[in-house]
């Protein structure tokens, strides 16, 4: 694919510069606040193989465009997904309509865009890596996994990579494009043992190249993992039912940060009041020993943009320093209507989608502790490496996340593995909790996705190990 | 013919003519509507048009599938050369191919889903209908003092679907929705809940005063949310929860899952799975409802199954594929996406029992009456069972307080053998419903 946006949908769809600022320019610019043009190309790929073979292959393409026109706290969103010029002024009437009504408001002066990052150019994308190698990797993972346990008895691999060409254009012509390469491995694995069944799941990617799977031979270690998982559970006793000491594991635990406080931080809510930290920056929210970053500017990651969906580079945002609240994670709507800048965070699942303020990668930064010592420091509680999906109320502030791999702790050894439970605590709450910040600051491995108002977007996460005092497990041993 | 299914036959040639041995395909095309209203003002307002063709071929017995929203010739020509690309890199199965030729459905019963004329109503009234939902919940008590908005949304969509085996088939359907979300607010607490309503005629929705009103009920009740000590108790779903447990039995009895060994309902057809007083049924008929459908993504005609029968698992949901790892025969129940054929649900319930849920709650002496679960702690491969949970206590048969950051825990299969008492509120307000379920013991973890 092109690497230049703007000549790719000049070429492609005759949408020249000239015919963006056509649309969003003239009448659009004068009698709104905001407007823009958002162009999309998506192509994709995903190989999965089951019971020792690629069965399943496909191939999609996706394009389209979703037009923007704001008024105050009026927002009107069209899309289509035929680029046709009729078709965009249509889209654009449309989007018009609903701020026709609006009152006075000035139109925001744009400032020049600060030059993009440059987060993942990549020599050869995934999407263009011939696909013998791609399933003869999927094979070897295959291999891999049933070799490692006789009790292995099915090993679902799926690898997707996709390419995404987008180019945004702002009512006074001006335009910022990226090109966004993305890929995801998944290796899923049933062991059966004495009619007992488990499941274990390991995975990772990001915007970077199929050769990040060969580096020291990274497929191996998602099998294992898997395999390690599965096998694991076999063995797993009831979990415990009540509120413990928890230690979490670093990397992709940092869930915890995405559900406990991320959410209730964006900055939508904050705006609305609806969230249980709304009106809370200077306040402490967490203990002293926390500071949670969000950072969109990590080279190759999964939750890095060079540009956000709004076209604001992205940037490194301090949610909470040393406890303190400091920050929300805007886009251009809220930043605007709360007097704030925008940060970098206004993202959405595609054309489709209107943008909403919505995480990159969000992480707690190290401490000073040693992980050994964290877990001694416990004589009982729970110790979770790894983790499902969570879930958030943004206004009560209550968040679950569920642990798929955890052992417990007793007297300051990690012993039994224990089945899955979820864990729930209260946002604002939890993080006054953590007493202990270790000096192991793992990111996850790139397998996020991130749900809000039914868009999908590509997150990543990351913690050191932390020791929570007090937060309730759901086990079923009372 | 229609234009639909003309691109379709053009399609499936094409792919024939590219060495393709069997194919299918869909197209759909939708045009959408959504508004949304926040504390009585316009928030957004989306107008949409999608369209999208997928391609699934066959070279001998190996498979690939392709998709594109781009319907022009060129791009079209492409999407087959692809997809046929695609098929030779991948592995033959033996179990591959279409449904069986003497399956498909001979005709396209209608079912009722379209309501052409529902969509003929201004951005304006549609707008109106937004305001007056969140009004009634903002005018309801005085602490409802915020709210995420009003929405109201319409679709109306085309689907259309060939084989190169002979099946053919098309149809339309309409959606409507309207919900809320209010906030209630109390000595400085907050808590937000909300009520919806989605048909397929907007004759059929519910009032937007009646829906606003049970938001702002929902939202006032959960004020003044504490913690319960952990304990092994009695609990009761509400319908919408005692739904979210059916889904979990459903997923475990799909094919996919089945037959990759991914499910705790493997090898158990025939076996007692549930107390007698659970039948869960899926019905794909009926006339107007949301999940039903003519003909499934193989182009089968959808019928009634029961799933379990006064407690014995009584069939899996299959498409053809799984059916015939399975040994068994498809049940219609293959749902169509851009990658392939899987299987999924159309109008999933739990009968209704004769208890009323007034009864029910008052069977308790003490124990949890569950209105909202969060989290995915479901692990369908073994059952076992853990969510966060939002509810109300009951104490001595009454509801007595609101309880929140607490989890319900336990395994599905031995909690479905634990009911003790199924409602007999059942009412489709989805596309999957049950009445209120009591369920004997589960685990509740808090302080």
């Amino acid at each position: 694919m092109l690497a230049h946006p703007e000549r790719f949908f000049a070429d492609r769809f005759g949408l020249s510069a000239s015919v963006t600022e056509r649309l969003l320019g003239g009448t659009l610019a004068r009698r709104v606040d905001h407007a823009d043009l958002y162009l999309e190309y998506r192509v994709s790929e995903e190989l999965v193989l089951e019971e020792g073979a690629v069965k399943k292959a496909s191939r999609h393409v996706s394009q389209g465009a979703g037009v923007r026109a704001q008024a105050g706290e009026r927002t009107g969103y069209a899309h289509t997904d035929d680029l046709a010029l009729p078709n965009l002024e249509e889209a654009v009437r449309q989007a018009r309509a609903i701020a026709d009504g609006a009152g006075e408001s000035a139109v925001v002066p744009l400032t020049t865009l600060s030059r993009p990052h440059d987060l993942y150019t990549l020599a050869e994308p995934p999407l263009a890596t011939d696909v013998h190698a791609k399933v003869d990797l999927l094979r070897k993972i295959d291999a891999a996994a049933r070799a490692a346990d006789p009790r292995v008895k099915q090993v679902i691999a799926s690898l997707g990579s996709e390419d995404v060409v987008v180019l945004i254009a702002g009512p006074s012509g001006w335009t910022t494009g990226d090109v966004r390469p993305l890929t995801r491995l998944n290796v899923t694995v049933i062991a059966e043992e004495q009619g007992r069944r488990e499941i274990g799941s390991y995975g990772g990617g990001g915007r970077t190249a199929f050769g990040f799977y060969l580096e020291n031979e990274r497929w191996r270690h998602f099998a294992a993992q898997a395999v390690r998982q599965a096998v694991l559970k076999l063995a797993a006793v009831d979990a415990p039912a009540g509120t413990m000491t928890v230690v979490l594991g670093p990397g992709w635990p940092g869930i915890l940060l995405h559900e406990a406080v991320g959410h209730g931080l964006e900055g939508d809510f904050n705006r609305k009041g609806t969230s249980a930290f709304s009106g809370r920056i200077g306040q402490k929210v967490a203990s002293e020993k926390v500071t949670v970053v969000d950072d969109g500017t990590i080279a190759n990651r999964r939750g890095s943009l060079n540009v956000d969906d709004e076209g604001v580079p992205t940037r490194r945002n301090v949610l909470i320093e040393n406890g303190i609240l400091r920050g929300y994670m805007q886009d251009r709507l809220n930043a605007r209507l709360t007097g704030q800048a925008p940060t970098g965070n206004g993202r959405r699942e595609s054309y489709a989608h209107p943008p909403l303020p919505r995480m990159t990668n969000t992480f707690m930064l190290a401490g000073d502790d040693d992980p050994g010592d964290i877990i001694r420091s416990v004589d009982h509680g729970l110790y979770a490496v790894n983790f499902g999906g969570g879930q958030v109320d943004i206004t009560s502030g209550k968040f679950v996340f569920s642990a798929s791999e955890a052992y417990l702790i007793e007297g300051g050894r990690v012993t039994a593995p224990v089945k899955g439970a979820t864990l729930i605590g209260n946002g604002p709450d939890a993080l006054t909790r953590v007493s202990r910040v270790g000096n192991d600051l793992a990111l996850d491995e790139g397998v996020g996705t991130c749900g809000k108002d039914g868009q999908s977007v590509p997150v990543g996460v990351g913690l050191p190990t932390i020791r929570i005092d007090g937060i309730t497990v759901g086990g079923t041993q009372v | 013919m229609s234009a639909l299914l003309d691109l379709l036959t053009d399609v499936l040639a094409r792919a024939r003519t590219k060495g393709a041995t069997e194919a299918d395909a869909f197209v759909v095309e939708d045009q959408s509507f959504s508004a949304q209203v926040r504390m009585g003002r316009v928030d957004t307002v989306k107008h949409a048009r999608d369209q999208h063709l997928a391609l699934r071929v066959f070279v001998g017995r190996s498979a690939a599938a392709a998709s594109t929203s781009d319907l022009s010739r060129e791009s079209l020509g492409r999407l087959v050369d692809e997809a046929v690309t695609l098929a030779r890199i991948t592995a033959p199965d033996p179990l591959s191919g279409l449904a069986d030729q003497s399956e498909l459905a001979r005709s396209v019963p209608d079912l009722g889903l379209d309501d052409p004329r529902g969509h003929d109503l201004e951005p304006e009234a549609k707008i109106d209908l937004a305001r007056r939902c969140e009004q009634a919940a903002l005018g309801y008590d005085p602490r409802i003092t915020n709210s995420e908005g009003g929405d109201f949304g319409d679709g109306h969509a085309r689907y259309a679907y060939a084989t190169s085996h002979g099946f053919r088939g098309e149809y339309r359907s309409s959606s409507f929705s309207l919900s809320t979300s209010p906030l209630a607010t109390h000595n400085g607490e907050m808590q937000r809940d909300g009520w919806y309503h989605i048909t397929r005629k907007r004759a059929s929705l519910d009032a937007p005063e009646a829906i606003g009103r049970v938001a702002a009920q929902r939202a006032l009740r959960r004020l003044g949310g504490r913690r319960v000590k952990t304990a092994e108790v009695p609990v009761i779903f509400d319908p919408q929860m005692a739904a979210s447990l059916i889904r979990h039995i459903a997923g475990a009895a799909s094919g996919p899952s089945l037959y990759r060994g991914a499910s705790f309902l493997l090898n158990r057809l025939g076996e007692t799975i549930a107390a007698p007083s659970i039948t869960i049924v899926d019905d794909g008929t009926l006339p107007g409802a949301l999940g039903s459908r003519p003909f499934d993504g193989e182009g089968l005609p959808t019928r009634r199954t029961v799933v379990v029968d006064r407690g014995v698992l009584a069939s899996y949901l299959l498409d053809s594929y799984s059916a015939r790892k399975l040994g068994l025969a498809s049940t219609h129940h293959a749902a169509r996406d851009g990658s392939g054929v899987s299987v999924s649900t159309t109008n999933l319930h739990l009968a209704s029992g004769d208890a009323s849920p007034e009864s029910l709650i008052r069977s308790v002496k003490n124990g949890l009456y569950v209105t909202e679960l969060i989290g995915f702690g479901v692990n369908g491969v073994t059952g076992d069972y853990s969510r966060g949970a939002v509810g109300m206590w009951i104490d001595n048969g009454e509801l007595a307080y609101p309880v929140e950051e607490i989890t319900v825990a336990g395994n599905l299969l031995d909690m479905f053998r634990a009911v003790e008492g199924v409602g007999n509120d059942l009412v489709f307000r989805d596309r999957t419903a049950a009445p209120t379920l009591l369920i004997g013991r589960m685990v509740v973890a808090g302080d």
